[in-house]
């Protein structure tokens, strides 16, 4: 890993993050040498299915995994020239909301139900706040900000909406406002997992149409964690596929749609439903979803590639560069 | 029954809930979840109902089903009144959203798919064990799922699970609600190829309800797209995915992502507001305070489902702006 | 359950040393229990009943292992020929709150309607009044004796019972598969016993045994008071309350009994957890 200037350069840098948890039938390789870059003001989106890993790699980072059932983290997250995973908790804690900020998935669970919403985005201001300043700021210039944190997430009629209650909102509103709170922070990295898979279409493609433009507007990178390859498509700068708890293949987002160098890759695209039975029926991938318990010395995917040969049976393919900043981990393009 | 028959006919069907307190306490408000709808599936085609949440698509699947009781309209399967009997039940079968929930925590795999033919037929015990046996191949699973229970199994064995018990009968209408959304992407292509595969083996018409416009477009051969309660648009699928007229199906068709980065449709969308409560639905048309093409007369009267031309229908005063 | 999965079962149950402390105390209970039901009196060290059998208010010893009472007779065999009365008491309270509870709220949590209403009520105006209270209440009404303080207990102690089989049966009946059963042309009845039971019985069997040991100590707060057994026949409470005078000068007479007691209570309490725990985990994995 080239230190120094891509250090610098990049908001967040992931290096051989390798995570194990305990579970009652054995230890999990929930992660399994994972390394990736994020720039800054750019949308890198991480997709994979179930069990591959990409939320642990998104709480992980952040330190939000609980110990146990986490067992083993190895591995180097730089944030800013400090290694996150060196800092203890409480250290680790004063970067939580305010230089990474993280939203969920289910924004009811993470709103408090017996506080209104305006108390809620206050809270997160007058921490940052204090924490920044060490001091406390005036009451009226929060009230101010609160309302101009709520427009900034396209909230319509922002002062009644600051009255309210997290259950008397739609979820729409309540991602906006996690988004919103998340932002107050002025993050430079917010990463978002799974925001809009609860959400309706119509809503979804406001959130995402919304955090796309904030990025640029609170000068914030953003770590999208997703199982929706074309969402990722839609808002993303640099996309990276995850199977088996590693990256199998990572590009900018033109590329990777037009040029997949992963048979994994290329299965996921043929697995999207685009048009009618009738023109192209889908090629699923053969095979099961990996086990995450087996320690193997051979390419993960193999037991389901179309295209196996037998070095991927004989040692695991690393992440190569194929072109320019395109790198897939597949014997395929060596 | 030929191909194209009517199977199932649903006319102004409507499927009110009153909210109630306990008995001590009574509402007046009624949740409107359907609000005359008329729905046709023919024999061996499959129709999709789209909308989101809170549009009333379930409740709908769910009265058909008769598991909710209608408040108003009828219900015709096979020309004859719908009733509840083993065998309106032995041509109409579900497969719920939620494939955890659809499967009894505490049963095995053969009871859970025999469960169908033990309380809609006369057959033997084990003429049940081989058709259960036949259903399972169907959905391409090895007999040694057949002892295990739920727990043991993945979401894609759970959902074909799900299908074989549903199929056991031989019915003639498999109504399936959000079949694939709890599903990931590997998973669901699967379970849309059998999906396919079983309706050309046994002839079967499927009404599948789903937000998911990629799967409705693929497997479906018309479509029904459904906002608050009301049919807004209906027409074959090719012609109202390619050119929606109702402006709702527009923004609905405009959000969902397609896996292109070149082509980003997500960026452009200017969809604006949430889906109205079901309890106080805008006066006149219901999508009115979010379309951008309303006038006065949308929020005085709702527009009746006029024909645009054969099979095709737009519930929509300014349906002209769209063309 | 499967064979493999019994054992996985088993092992996360006594993989927490409380649980298996409990186990061992449950065990010790149930088998003295037992023992002393099938064969009386004669396998105990002394006669229970019979006074003299050594000094009066003798210290424990190697002879009286639990010291000697006020009449001469050995604490120890009382203490053990009254565990009978304690495990057929909570066995049948609980047993009969348990098929009680799971019918009145099976109908109540699927039914709903009016019959939920009543329901309710009902257990609400018992739980209004103190449990011991009403106990009392009742046996004073039917006098004393094993049986009436048996009947008293069993009127009384279903409802949390019913209450928890309710609202477990409300959360199973919103399940898909009862929508399964019913396009299914499963019977009502049919559901209820095949899908509704099956799915509460988890929960409830949990319950039950960390509430066993709550049986036993109202039973002894009863007997206690007078309202159980009569002298001579030894039961634990009846020893406490017949023993107190004796705190300071003889303290192994209220002692022992009512460290039993405490035992027995906790010994429930940790399975009964562990148990629970067991589940939970079982659930979630």
């Amino acid at each position: 890993m080239k230190e120094g200037s891509i250090l610098t350069e990049n908001v967040l840098t992931v290096e051989n993050l390798s995570i194990d948890y305990e579970s009652n039938r054995g230890p999990v390789h929930a992660l399994d040498s994972v390394s990736i870059g994020i720039q800054p003001r750019s949308l890198t989106a991480i997709v994979g299915e179930s069990g591959c890993g990409k939320t642990s790699l998104g709480l992980g980072v952040i330190g939000l995994l609980p110990m146990p059932p986490v067992k083993n983290i190895t591995g180097k997250v730089w944030y800013k020239k400090v290694n996150l995973l060196d800092l203890d908790k409480e250290e680790i804690r004063r970067y939580r909301g305010t230089e990474i900020a993280m939203i969920f998935q289910e924004p009811i669970t993470s709103l408090n139900p017996v506080y209104k919403v305006g108390q809620q985005i206050e809270e997160a201001i007058a921490i940052r706040d204090s924490r920044a300043t060490h001091k406390n700021t005036d009451a009226n210039d929060r009230r101010s900000e609160i309302i101009e944190s709520l427009n900034r997430v396209r909230i319509p009629d922002a002062e009644n909406v600051a009255n309210r209650y997290p259950f008397e909102l739609s979820g729409g509103m309540r991602q906006r406002i996690m988004i919103a709170m998340a932002l107050a922070q002025k993050p430079s990295l917010l990463i978002a997992d799974e925001p809009t898979t609860a959400l309706d279409v119509t809503t979804q493609a406001q959130v995402l149409k919304l955090m796309r433009n904030l990025m640029n507007e609170v000068n914030t990178s953003i770590l999208l964690i997703t199982h929706d390859l074309a969402v990722a498509s839609q808002v993303a700068d640099k996309v990276a596929v995850m199977y088996g708890g590693q990256i199998v293949e990572e590009a900018e987002v033109n590329e990777l749609f037009s040029a997949p160098s992963h048979p994994y890759t290329q299965g996921l695209l043929a697995c999207i439903p685009t048009g009618s039975k009738a023109k192209a029926r889908l090629k699923p991938i053969q095979g099961n979803v990996l086990d995450l318990k087996q320690t193997v010395n051979y390419c993960k995917f193999a037991p389901r590639c179309p295209h196996v040969m037998d070095k991927c049976w004989e040692s695991k393919p690393d992440l190569r560069t194929v072109e320019g900043e395109h790198k897939a981990a597949c014997y395929l393009n060596e | 029954m030929n191909k194209n028959d009517p199977l199932l006919e649903v006319q102004n069907l409507k499927t009110y809930f009153n909210l109630r307190g306990s008995i001590l306490r009574k509402h007046s408000k009624y949740v409107k979840a359907v609000d005359t709808i008329s729905v046709t599936v023919r024999s061996q085609e499959t129709v999709a109902v789209v909308g989101e949440s809170g549009c009333g698509k379930t409740t709908l699947a769910r009265t058909i089903l008769l598991l909710t009781h209608p408040t108003a309209g009828s219900i015709m399967l096979l020309g004859r009144e719908g009733v509840k009997s083993k065998e309106f039940y032995r041509n109409v079968q579900m497969v719920f959203q939620d494939p955890d929930s659809s499967l009894d925590p505490t049963m095995k795999i053969r009871d859970i798919i025999a469960e169908p033919l033990k309380g809609l037929s006369n057959l033997t015990q084990k003429e049940i064990e081989s058709r259960v046996l036949k259903s399972l191949e169907e959905v391409a699973l090895n007999s040694d799922v057949l002892d295990r229970v739920p727990r043991q199994l993945s979401g894609g064995q759970k959902q074909r699970i799900n299908i074989a018990r549903a199929i056991v009968t031989e019915p003639k209408l498999v109504i399936l609600d959000e079949p694939t959304s709890a599903l990931d992407a590997s998973v669901q292509a699967q379970i849309l190829n059998l999906l396919l595969d079983l309706q050309t083996q046994h002839g079967l018409s499927y009404l599948i309800i789903t937000h998911n416009i990629a799967v409705a477009e693929y497997l479906s051969d018309r479509i029904y797209v459904m906002y608050a309660g009301r049919i807004v648009e209906q027409g074959p699928t090719e012609v109202v995915i390619r050119k929606p007229r109702h402006p709702y199906t527009i923004a609905l068709l405009a959000s969902a992502p397609i896996p292109d980065p070149k082509r980003k449709n997500l960026l452009n969308v200017e969809i604006v507001g949430e889906p109205p409560s079901s309890i106080n639905p805008p006066s006149g048309c219901r999508f009115h305070p979010r379309c951008p093409y309303s006038e006065e007369i949308c929020s005085i009267k709702e527009p009746d489902l006029d024909p645009l031309s054969q099979d095709r229908f737009v519930a929509c005063h300014f349906v002209n702006k769209t063309a | 359950m499967s064979e493999n999965e019994t054992r996985r079962f088993l092992k996360l149950l006594f993989t927490s040393n409380e649980a298996k402390l409990g186990l061992v105390i449950v065990l010790v209970f149930l088998a003295t229990a037992l023992l002393v039901a099938i064969a009386g009196k004669s396998i105990l060290p002394y006669n229970p009943i019979q006074q003299n059998v050594g000094p009066v208010l003798a210290a424990p010893s190697l002879q009286h292992l639990f010291g000697t009472d006020n009449l001469g007779r050995d604490v120890f065999s009382r203490i053990v020929f009254a565990t009978p009365n304690a495990l057929i008491v909570s066995v049948t309270v609980i047993a009969s709150a348990f098929v009680v509870g799971i019918f009145l709220g099976c109908v109540a949590g699927f039914w709903s309607g009016i019959l939920d209403e009543i329901l309710m009520r009902t257990t609400d105006v018992i739980f209004a009044v103190p449990a011991l209270i009403l106990a009392m209440s009742i046996a004073v009404i039917l006098g004393p004796g094993l049986i009436n303080m048996m009947y008293a207990l069993m009127i009384i102690w279903w409802p949390p019972y019913a209450r928890l089989a309710r609202g477990e049966a409300l959360r199973v009946s919103q399940r898909n598969f009862i929508e399964v059963a019913k396009t299914s042309g499963i019977k009502t009845l049919t559901i209820l016993r095949r899908h509704i039971i099956p799915n509460i019985l988890s929960p409830l069997l949990a319950y039950a045994t960390l509430d066993i040991g709550t049986v036993v100590v109202v039973y002894a707060g009863l007997s206690y008071l007078g309202l159980s057994v009569q002298p001579p026949t030894p039961d634990w409470g009846g020893m406490v309350s017949s023993y107190q005078d004796y705190l300071v000068s003889a303290p192994w007479l209220p002692l022992f009994p009512a460290a039993i007691i405490a035992a027995v209570v906790i010994g429930f309490s940790l399975l009964g957890n562990g148990l629970r725990d067991a589940i939970e985990s079982r659930n979630i994995s």
